[in-house]
């Protein structure tokens, strides 16, 4: 069946349902890719399972990050429905009776997470407080009918969970209701009263706080929303609170001043408004990495290069731990999906266990490893024979040698916090991350860390002995924000700092001596982290194509179009295009040559002059007899051809035909157009 | 008066030489030193205080543009490692800077330096050859360029023509001047790509001073350009070219005959291509979708991606060119024919929630969607951004699809993008967009060239002789005021004049009687003014509307 029509263009194909298999296995998709599939199984297997717990992982910290934001907001909630609850006849609650109790909740710009704090936010409210939780998002209510309608649709099906049976009668009723306040307090009085029968309408102070759970909206993003929805919507609700008694969360991304800039006085004076604000993302994104990538729960490790493509696309784009965690997928992904030794990228003893199954092509491809080679190399003759040629001593060699590289990542970790966090504290706080240093080495007992021990006791003593001079706080530097636990990174900045250092004030006693502890530490680091790229082996864990990553989740479609018109030797490895740069061969593709003529024009463009042009080039490449008589019917071919290339730039979006002038075409591209 | 434009037009003409390479040095030389600058500044004592200011204001834009520029390079440091993405450094300065003001020659020079341009013979060597560059005059006897001749040698069509004739002549003078002792060095600067290799040797030894004056306008420029309402080209219209435009038909006739080349990259670009359905649709599995962009109709790929991988999975493909396409047809094809679903929806929006529901329960329920040019006039809207995006951020509903527009990304803000979560793929095809654009009411692809003539001669005969010289009046006043650029149509009050002085009707009733079948047929057009007069306009352009009296009148 065809696919273009003139009379539609949409094309549905539904295989025929004998022939439609259930569901193709996606590791079929996994093996098929690559020819030669290698243990693809095995390591479609261990990339869903890393892959698995990584995401419960960040889902943990999302919710551990959130569980303080969230308990003063619901503090605040219980709080603000208390005084509902007594309705007492005491005149500042009947005041306050008027108020809608508000939670504005400042989320930041990295609108993409909201969705998920909104929905964890939910489960929580739902399980502590209210079973009445609704949230809206601006684009499903345009006025106040579809709010009230969506309001009101959404709370039936909140009470259809807790009462199941009467599902479907509620879906009826909803359609025929005519959505208004009063049938919506209506509705919450039926609703109330269903669940204690016993209950007197009015509701007067009870033994249980529960009796007349609130209603919570939640709007997701309140900048979006119609300010006259919006209003009109808080002015009748207020007037009908004692009856509904509705709390709201606003989600904001941008700052609190929005509420009144959206709302007049008038409206905002009958919210009682209390203002919570979220972690920033920045600290967000670092306990993401501390949790995922700098800890030994996880084989899978990402090279230097990959952390800063997926840190300058968080910093420079959106500020989203979402699309963080999505460019972490996609590097697990293709880790596993390019690399036949990542069959060995899981748990210690589980990839000891694998080593013994390898086959002999998978030695080989550890051979071929550039790594390995360089470790071959310097190894002593003999041993050198016996890794290239004998698997079972390669793969007895692994299994000793495998673990330092996990080991040392740990310590790395460590380590690095230390310093970062060194530079900016004052002397008490150093003194106990010392001395948590010393344990943390005691600890560790192995021999050649004991000098270390050894120097860390005499730091100690050292602050000691200054004695409470004076509280000198180290903030005067303020260091710039370190922006990732990176060594790299770290050590840049470590520079920087000093020089920085150098040129200001004097310094103090405890300066000097904490500079020395600095430096002891770095020199520390230095010795014993290597950087991952020159250990053995490092290709199972690490992953380092940091272009493929850039290529799929930030691409640059504008410069790869300039690249194909402008240089179409890239793209097309034909000897006959290849030119110096900025120069176009005219035997190019035809969108090619116009596109170059075109940049060669102001803001508008006349077809004439262009098409003319155009010929020209062409006809000089086609080299044609233009004596013979197939002329005209050459010409009339370029023709053609040349109104090809201008109908394709202008689908490209580079031209538009104008009115201001006839036979012209408008130039669309001038600088950021 | 005229005096005083020629200044005006000099100083543009200064403009136009400044290469793109030229204004990154200048922004390199900046950077490298207060040095360098204070030196300049000594230069600038001759201009006058105003210039000056403005040139702060101007270094003020390009360190502007440096940093955009710096970012981009710390963006795009690996793009080098990368085989696929297609670019260098000095690319991305190139699309973000910006276009410096071209001569309004700059085309024809540039095309005939195109065309001299041998096989492969390395520019360089061209410059070092006089024969190669002689060229052009030779070329004048040359029967091919016959054609290309008149726009070598300035015209004189039109008043601006000859405005610009007054500016160019003498460029062209001190041209072929050259050309004939020196030939190369003159012409070679203007052209960009030679200019890097050879000395700037512009006529008149360019002094640093006057390059920063030039360089100082390059913002201005942009307003500049922007902002006047003349339009600096030639006035000569296809019309006179006396090339009939195509219709759809014999444009794809012709094309026909034209031997693709460049096949066997081609096919290889293509294969390259291929070797990622697995990984496409793996990825797809996995919660991605995917976005192709790159130059070249990506249809034909993503049709073999049909036909090879989801032959046996429930698939619909968009035409996202098809002009009557709508988010509406696209959801109505997803709840009639694979739903399976008789009934209405009230709106889009619900349409899309039980769409929704029904793919949330049914977990076992897999659709593809194929969606050809995503960004396409009728599915860039945002609304339909939103459905689609919401659609495609279902497990169980796998998107691929391709973009073509430049300015495609655009359309998705964070929330979007978070809804199709898509995984980017460059593919380059360099294939025609010959489905894609076969659509669109092209430029020289006429669908009203020829058509309007013989309709109108078509109604016009079955009118009477009457309701003719009404309309024959009517087109006259047309063409008459066609030079005006404001001119807004024939208002009726006055129509009714003239066609009563011709004796043409005797009431006005009589003459409304005849506009509506005149507009019934299309013939005419009926604007409001801002004076609530009623304004009558014919709807055609005028070239047609003059061969029309003439065979008229033949």
């Amino acid at each position: 069946m065809a696919t273009s029509s003139v009379s539609k263009g949409c094309f549905v194909f539904k295989p025929k349902f004998k022939k439609r298999k259930i569901s193709v296995p996606i590791e079929e998709y996994f093996n098929k890719g690559k020819n030669e599939s290698e243990d693809s199984k095995l390591r479609f297997e261990t990339y869903h399972l890393i892959w698995q717990q990584m995401k419960s992982e960040t889902e943990r910290l999302q919710e551990e990050l959130n569980k303080t934001l969230f308990n003063n907001l619901i503090e605040f909630l219980q709080k603000s429905h208390s005084g509902f609850q007594k309705n007492s006849e005491d005149w500042a609650c009947q005041i306050k009776l008027k108020e809608i109790p508000t939670a504005a909740l400042v989320l930041g710009v990295n609108v993409t997470d909201h969705d998920l704090i909104f929905r964890s936010l939910t489960e929580a409210l739902q399980n502590i407080i209210t079973p009445y939780v609704v949230s809206l998002q601006a684009k499903d209510c345009p006025d106040m009918k579809h709010f009230l309608q969506k309001l009101l649709s959404q709370l039936m099906d909140c009470s259809v969970d807790t009462k199941p049976k009467e599902g479907e009668s509620v879906q009826v009723t909803q359609k025929k209701t005519h959505c208004s306040m009063d049938s919506l307090s209506s509705w919450y009085m039926t609703v109330t009263q269903k669940t204690d029968p016993k209950m007197p309408s009015k509701m007067r102070n009870t033994s249980s706080q529960w009796q007349s759970p609130p209603v919570v909206l939640i709007l997701k993003d309140m900048e979006s929303f119609t300010t006259k929805v919006l209003q009109d919507f808080i002015t009748v609700t207020s007037e009908h609170l004692h009856e509904f008694p509705l709390i709201l969360v606003f989600g904001i991304a941008t700052s609190p001043i929005i509420i009144h800039r959206l709302l007049p006085h008038a409206v905002s004076s009958l919210l009682c408004i209390e203002l919570f604000q979220s972690l920033s993302c920045k600290e967000h994104l670092s306990t993401v990495l501390d949790k995922l990538l700098l800890t030994t729960q996880f084989p899978f490790k990402i090279s230097e290069k990959v952390l800063q493509v997926l840190t300058n696309i968080f910093l420079y784009h959106d500020f989203s731990i979402q699309n963080f965690v999505k460019g972490l997928q996609l590097s697990l992904l293709e880790h596993f999906y390019s690399q036949p030794l990542s069959v060995l990228c899981c748990s210690l003893p589980e990839a000891k266990r694998r080593i013994n199954f390898l086959s002999a092509n998978q030695c080989e491809n550890i051979r071929r490893l550039p790594s390995f080679r360089r470790y071959v190399e310097k190894q002593p003759a003999e041993r050198q024979v016996a890794l290239l040629t004998n698997d079972r001593f390669l793969k007895f060699y692994f299994k000793s040698d495998i673990k330092e590289p996990f080991e040392e990542d740990y310590m790395a970790s460590h380590l690095i916090c230390i310093i970062a966090i060194i530079m900016m504290l004052a002397k008490d706080e150093l003194m106990t991350i010392l001395q948590k240093c010393f344990k943390v080495f005691s600890s560790s007992s192995e021999n050649q860390l004991g000098s270390t021990r050894k120097r860390i006791e005499e730091f100690l003593s050292q602050f000691q002995s200054l004695g409470d001079a004076r509280e000198e706080d180290a903030s005067g530097l303020q260091p710039k924000e370190l922006p990732k636990t990176d060594l790299y990174h770290l050590q840049k900045s470590l520079l920087e700092m000093k020089e920085l250092r150098r040129s200001s004030k004097k310094q103090t006693k405890f300066e000097v001596l904490r500079e020395k502890v600095v430096n002891f530490i770095d020199s520390l680091v230095r010795e014993y982290l290597l950087p991952p790229e020159t250990q053995p082996v490092h290709e199972v864990v690490y992953f380092s194509a940091a272009h493929t990553l850039r290529e799929h989740l930030n691409a640059a479609p504008r410069i790869a179009l300039h690249t194909a018109l402008n240089n179409p030797y890239y793209y097309l490895k034909n000897e006959a295009l290849n030119s110096e740069e900025g120069c176009i061969p005219n035997i190019a593709p035809d969108i090619c040559i116009a596109y170059k003529l075109h940049l060669e024009c102001s803001r508008l463009i006349n077809l004439v002059d262009w098409s003319e042009a155009f010929a020209t080039v062409v006809t000089a490449a086609e080299e044609m007899d233009a004596n013979s008589k197939a002329s005209e019917e050459m010409n009339e071919i370029i023709h053609a051809r040349f109104i090809r290339a201008v109908s394709e730039l202008e689908l490209l979006g580079f031209i538009k035909p104008t009115k201001r002038k006839t036979d012209h075409v408008a130039r669309l591209t001038w600088g950021g157009c | 008066m005229t005096s005083r434009l020629d200044l005006k037009e000099d100083k543009m003409k200064e403009v136009q030489f400044v290469g793109d390479d030229d204004v990154l040095n200048h922004i390199l030389d900046r950077e490298a030193g207060t040095k360098l600058k204070k030196e300049r500044t000594q230069l600038l004592v001759n201009p006058q205080k105003i210039i000056k200011k403005q040139e702060y204001d101007v270094e003020e834009g390009d360190q502007e543009v440096l940093k955009d520029q710096n970012y981009l390079k710390v963006l795009g440091q690996n793009v080098q490692e990368s085989l696929k993405n297609g670019s260098t450094t000095d690319d991305v300065n190139k699309v973000y800077s910006f276009q410096n003001r071209k001569h309004p020659e700059k085309m024809a020079k540039l095309a005939s330096e195109l065309a001299k341009t041998p096989r492969k013979s390395v520019s360089s060597s061209l410059k070092n050859d006089p024969e190669i560059i002689s060229i052009p005059q030779s070329s004048k006897g040359h029967p091919a360029s016959d054609k290309v001749q008149p726009k070598v040698i300035p015209r004189s069509h039109s008043d601006s023509d000859s405005e610009y004739s007054a500016s160019n002549s003498e460029d062209e003078g001190g041209m072929q001047e050259s050309e004939e002792d020196t030939s190369a060095s003159v012409l070679s600067p203007k052209v960009p790509a030679q200019s890097r290799a050879s000395a700037p040797v512009c006529k008149g030894t360019p002094s640093k001073k006057m390059k920063r004056a030039k360089r100082s306008n390059l913002v201005e420029e942009y307003f500049e350009a922007h902002s006047s309402s003349q339009v600096l080209t030639s006035d000569r219209t296809l019309q006179k070219l006396k090339r009939a435009a195509l219709d759809q038909q014999t444009l794809r006739n012709l094309l026909s005959k034209v031997s693709p080349s460049f096949s066997p990259e081609l096919t290889q670009l293509n294969q390259q291509h291929e070797k990622l359905f697995h990984k496409w649709m793996l990825q797809l599995h996995l919660g991605f979708n995917i976005v192709l962009y790159g130059l070249g109709s990506k249809r034909d790929l993503l049709e073999r991606f049909r036909t090879t991988m989801l032959q046996d999975s429930i698939h619909v493909v968009i035409n996202g060119f098809f002009p009557g396409i709508s988010v509406k047809s696209i959801l109505n094809s997803v709840t009639e024919d694979i739903l399976g679903h008789t009934g209405t929806f009230r709106s889009v929006l619900d349409q899309l929630d039980w769409i929704v529901n029904r793919f949330k329960e049914d977990s076992s329920l897999e659709l593809f969607l194929v969606i050809h040019n995503l960004d396409s006039q009728m599915l860039r809207g945002d609304k339909s951004q939103q459905i689609i995006g919401q659609l495609s951020s279902l497990r169980n509903v796998f998107l691929i699809a391709s973009v073509d527009h430049l300015n495609a990304p655009l359309m998705w803000d964070h929330a979007k993008q978070s809804l199709y979560n898509w995984l980017w793929y460059e593919t380059t095809t360099y294939r025609p967009y010959t489905e894609e654009t076969s659509y669109e009411n092209s430029l020289l692809v006429t669908q009203s060239g020829s058509l309007p003539l013989s309709a109108l001669m078509h109604v016009l005969r079955s009118l009477t002789p009457n309701a003719r010289g009404i309309f024959r009046l009517l087109m006259r006043h047309q063409l008459d005021k066609q030079e005006d650029p404001s001119y807004a149509g024939l208002s009726f009050q006055d129509f009714y004049q003239q066609c009563r002085e011709a004796f043409l009707v005797n009431s006005d009733l009589t003459l409304r009687a005849q506009l509506t079948e005149f507009r019934d047929h299309r013939l005419i057009r009926t604007k409001k003014g801002t004076d609530g007069v009623e304004y009558l306009l014919i709807p055609v352009d005028s070239g047609t509307l003059t061969d029309f009296l003439e065979e008229e009148e033949a």
